[in-house]
């Protein structure tokens, strides 16, 4: 485990970069991981995908899938991978705190 | 980091459920790693995306030693049909979607869909058979030069 300075706070992170504490997670920690991984600035449809994320993570401790997310109604397909380019569900696992996605689909 | 994969073209040319699958979720896994994906439907693997067959895939009951029962048994009305109702809803569970769902998640993720000519001509086919997804009906020469620089997957 490593630490990562990201904006003004320490946390830490696995070897690809996801955080492995979720308490430390805020949303400047999450506009620092967006900024690493291309996304300039995060949008209100890009927060409802983050607090999506996490509600389902919390609930079911599961990282949502792609199609979990298109059927909530809170953002389509197309529209994710507009938002998370080069890698929707990672990217926006990352970018919320959670683990790194496990399903296939 | 040069040896990342950064495009795939995929050939699904089976029309059976263990056929068409595991092509659609490699199409699918590609774009979800941010990889250029094409997928190539040909021979029984056009059913995947003919609007009339795409929900009708199913599990191959006779013939198939990964069933682990006497194909007699598979020969029975019915048993392929409820061998599969079976899979799909096992499938859904883990949120694997049905065909022509996630036909329409890959297509929605990126992906381009295509249709090989030589399949449509031999069984008649035409544009207004297959879904919206798909993009063109094209050639084995189109389907090389859309694939160039990348890998080819064969299934």
């Amino acid at each position: 485990m490593a630490k990562k300075v990201l904006g003004n706070a320490t946390v830490d992170v696995d070897a690809e970069g996801f955080l492995t504490d979720f308490s430390q997670w805020t949303r400047a920690v999450a506009a620092a991981i967006a900024a690493e991984e291309g996304i300039a600035e995060l949008g209100p449809v890009h927060w409802k995908v983050i607090e999506f994320m996490q509600k389902e993570f919390k609930e079911n401790g599961q990282v949502p899938s792609v199609r979990r997310l298109n059927k909530s109604g809170v953002v389509t397909t197309k529209e994710l991978y507009e938002m998370f380019p080069g890698g929707p569900a990672k990217k926006a696992a990352k970018i919320a705190g959670l683990k790194k996605p496990e399903g296939c689909v | 980091m040069e040896d990342k994969i950064r495009k795939v073209s995929i050939i699904i040319s089976k029309g059976s459920l263990d056929g068409v699958y595991p092509g659609l979720i490699m199409a699918n896994g590609a774009r979800m790693e941010g990889i250029e994906a094409n997928l190539f439907f040909t021979f029984f693997g056009l059913d995947a995306i003919i609007t009339k067959r795409m929900g009708k895939i199913k599990i191959a009951t006779v013939g198939n030693p990964g069933m682990h029962m006497p194909s007699l048994l598979g020969i029975l009305p019915g048993f392929s049909a409820m061998a599969t109702s079976m899979m799909n809803k096992t499938m859904d569970k883990i949120d694997i979607p049905p065909v022509p769902e996630f036909i329409e998640m890959i297509a929605d993720a990126g992906c381009k869909l295509y249709a090989c000519k030589a399949t449509v001509d031999m069984f008649k086919l035409k544009k207004e058979d297959f879904c919206p997804q798909v993009d063109s009906i094209i050639n084995v020469g189109r389907f090389y030069e859309i694939a160039a620089g990348g890998h080819i997957i064969f299934t």
